[in-house]
């Protein structure tokens, strides 16, 4: 047996087969390799939580016409100069970022399911919900459609997570989730 | 002293297209210690290229100071506008700057050098030096005089003033000089037989390391030629198509990183403790890995953007299902085992670690480059694989968990591993003692600790949602409120702490460096004395970097028992933290 460092220029035929501590690790890390890459085509078809959504083109214009024809429907209040929007469960929903604001706010029912529309006005925004910790890129231009189904009532807020300019650090949205059985009870009475 | 005139050896030049007028005999000097062949052209652009590396490090470090002072919420010391300039700086001269400058004085050193040839076109070598120069000063100027408030990724349409963009251009052009000369390098020592055999490994991986630069340049050419050319109004660009280019330099030009710390790891083992390559085969394969697959990186960044589909995201985050993971997975087997395996050469034989308990310590190249290993494997690799996992990525994308990844990868990996090579550099290059010995054995470590606290405090605030890139998340001018628990205060204190540390190991790094280089007493090669002061162990006595006969075949047969513990520990610790995540995943919002 032969060794030699690094900085050696190996001589002759060193093309030789690797030992066997090397070709068991060799095999388990290829092996690992592949659990990490099925695990994501087995979350699309068996997990909660996908990127996918509905992406499309749309321009500024367009996609600013959407969202002031959804606040029109659906707005219940205002709040800072900012309309609180109450979207019924199964609606397109319309957000907007652009610098430094998300627009509107939003109200939403627990367990409901939405399509949440994604976009901006003028140059890329982070939307980050917190306390949820669910993130995504804003891109001006795409229209980004996804479908969210809110699992815990209470307050939350979209932080701006992609730097926008010198104000970035203030655009801070809302969304409010109403408890399920808050919401039924509403009905119940709306109809007695 | 040792420098002479070497005849360049029986290559028999003559009438070669290559050579054309060029002189046949060249200046150099035979390192007593290693016994390569210096050429003095060489020498010398590995000399400024570091030199310049470690002033725009300096650049780089006194922003991150400010920018620790300003995350850490109870101090907050700049405003938003110096915090958003301060880190495009900070990016800029870290990232680019620092980190490319130091990579060309290893393509310098790891080609002609280590192969003992001469320097191809010394005078377009110190062109593209220069270029780098006027680049990266530009770079700055623009940056520090407000007009290039962007951040490091310049996403479009946030615009800089058209010489920024033009900086990096002339930057970039500079790089791609030194790394084509690289080649022409390799060409040369080739065909004048400056070496026989094949490549040594470092200087495949170096290869591998200029093959990824090509690659990540010509994306770099895509990315800030129509990035200037918009600037000045010329051209419409797609905000979603910048991203996707953008990274392909950003995320490529770290795996150039990547390719470079793994050779230094290489090197650097053989250097200090006669670290042997297990099997020449297996190493270069891995190499090769890298380089097949490191554009894909780019969709690391674009996992929760609308320009893309789910078979696309899956595909190129997985680097095409993995395959240059695997490679890592590899070097981070066979770098500690070829360790273990030239140890156990020389005697360290006991027990499964005794290898690793008789290693030298108190050797800042051998600490460094041990502790770069570690922290790149533990927690750069395992946080970058989870985080780039599609799913995941919904949890971690724009949060502190992104820098605390790359805190780990680029600098308690890579820039550790360079500092690490750099205590040799000095003795063996520059010819000099390193200077404050006593605090350079211990500077390492207290880099590593620095930049361990700063990143874990990073990802465990990123858990909560804290965002990266924000100057102020007490929100103060938001027409809502929000106030984060107060576990993230703690948390935000820790980058500060963490940055403070880690700041406070660089500025000695650059004292030391700057001090040896430039007032460090010369020191004499041929005549080193043992147990001098300010001289790493390897230098004073290189261990043997070649073993063969009986001893090899016992060694061989009793294989590395340690080194397969430690990799078993890691996968546990991998896996560990690969499916916390799904789980924490799972209990958010349903999204689709």
């Amino acid at each position: 047996m032969e060794f030699h460092s690094g900085v050696v220029a190996p001589q002759g035929v060193w093309w030789r087969p690797a030992g066997k501590q090397e070709k068991l690790w060799v095999a388990i890390a290829f092996a690992w390799c592949m659990v990490l890459f099925a695990m994501m085509p087995f979350w699309h078809i068996r997990g909660g939580q996908n990127p996918s959504g509905i992406r499309t083109r749309v321009t500024p214009e367009a996609y600013l016409a959407r969202v002031f024809t959804f606040v029109e429907d659906y707005k219940v209040g205002e709040e800072n100069g900012i309309p609180l929007v109450a979207p019924p469960p199964g609606s397109d929903i319309y957000l907007l970022g652009q610098m430094w604001r998300w627009y509107p706010a939003l109200e939403l029912e627990e367990g409901a399911s939405y399509t949440l529309h994604l976009s901006s006005l003028d140059v890329n925004h982070g939307f980050s919900l917190y306390p949820a910790n669910i993130n995504f890129q804003v891109v001006p231009g795409y229209d980004y459609g996804l479908s969210i189904k809110p699992n815990r009532p209470g307050e939350y807020r979209i932080v701006c997570n992609e730097f926008c300019g010198v104000s970035h650090h203030n655009m801070l949205g809302r969304i409010v989730v109403r408890p399920a059985k808050q919401v039924a009870q509403a009905i119940s009475q709306e109809a007695r | 002293m040792n420098t002479t005139a070497a005849s360049q050896g029986a290559g028999g030049v003559a009438g070669a297209p290559s050579s054309g007028s060029v002189i046949e005999r060249f200046a150099s000097r035979l390192c007593p210690v290693t016994g390569l062949k210096v050429n003095s052209d060489s020498e010398a652009l590995v000399r400024w290229n570091a030199v310049a590396g470690v002033v725009f490090l300096l650049v780089g470090v006194v922003a991150a100071l400010l920018l620790a002072l300003t995350r850490w919420q109870a101090v907050h010391l700049l405003e938003p506008v110096w915090y958003y300039r301060i880190l495009t700086l900070h990016g800029l001269n870290m990232l680019i700057f620092f980190i490319i400058f130091f990579e060309m004085a290893i393509l310098y050193f790891a080609g002609p050098i280590v192969l003992g040839s001469r320097q191809p076109a010394p005078r377009l070598a110190w062109t593209g030096f220069a270029l780098m120069l006027v680049g990266a000063l530009l770079v700055d100027v623009i940056v520090l005089w407000g007009r290039a408030d962007v951040l490091f990724t310049s996403y479009v349409p946030l615009k800089a003033h058209p010489l920024y963009y033009l900086g990096i251009i002339l930057f970039a052009v500079g790089a791609l000089i030194a790394t084509l000369l690289f080649f022409a390098a390799l060409v040369v020592a080739k065909r004048e037989k400056s070496y026989t055999g094949s490549l040594p490994l470092v200087s495949f991986g170096a290869l591998t390391a200029a093959i990824i630069s090509v690659i990540t340049l010509l994306h770099g050419a895509a990315t800030f030629i129509p990035a200037f050319l918009w600037s000045l109004g010329w051209i419409q660009l797609d905000p979603e198509v910048y991203r996707l280019l953008f990274w392909a330099l950003g995320h490529a030009s770290q795996q150039i990183n990547v390719a470079a710390m793994v050779s230094v790891w290489y090197l650097m083992g053989g250097l200090t403790i006669g670290a042997v390559v297990l099997n020449e085969k297996v190493s270069r394969w891995a190499f090769v890995l890298y380089v097949l697959f490191i554009s894909m990186a780019s969709a690391h960044h674009l996992l929760v953007d609308p320009g893309f589909g789910p078979a696309w995201k899956v595909w190129n985050t997985s680097y095409a299902m993995y395959l240059a993971v695997l490679a890592s997975m590899i070097h981070g087997f066979t770098v500690p085992a070829g360790m273990e395996t030239g140890m156990r050469l020389r005697g360290y034989v006991k027990g499964r670690f005794e290898w690793l308990k008789k290693a030298p310590w108190s050797d800042p190249g051998f600490s460094g480059t041990f502790l770069s290993l570690v922290i790149f494997g533990f927690m750069g690799g395992i946080t970058g694989v989870t985080q780039g996992t599609e799913q995941i990525n919904i949890i971690a994308h724009n949060t502190l968990r992104i820098p605390g990844h790359f805190h780990v990868t680029v600098v308690g990996g890579t820039a550790l591993s360079f500092m690490a090579l750099t205590y040799y550099l000095i003795p063996l290059i520059f010819r000099r003692k390193v200077a404050f010995w006593g605090a350079a054995k211990w500077q390492p470590y207290l880099f590593a600790i620095g930049i361990v606290i700063l990143s874990m405090s990073m990802t465990f605030a990123g858990s909560f949602g804290v965002p990266r890139r924000s100057a102020d998340i007490t929100f103060p001018k938001a027409p809502f409120t929000l106030e984060f628990p107060p576990v993230v205060d703690l948390l935000l204190a820790g980058i500060g702490i963490g940055g403070i540390i880690t700041s406070i190991a660089v500025l000695l790094f650059i004292a030391i460096a700057v001090k040896s280089v430039f007032f460090g007493e010369k020191l004499d090669l041929a005549n080193l004395t043992p147990g001098m002061s300010g001289v790493p162990q390897g230098v004073l006595r290189l261990p043997p970097q070649s073993h063969s006969g009986e001893n090899a075949d016992v060694v061989h047969r009793a294989g590395a028992p340690g080194t397969i513990i430690l990799v078993f520990v890691f996968l546990a610790v991998f896996i560990l933290y690969y499916f916390a995540n799904w789980k924490v995943l799972s209990m958010i919002w349903k999204i689709g």
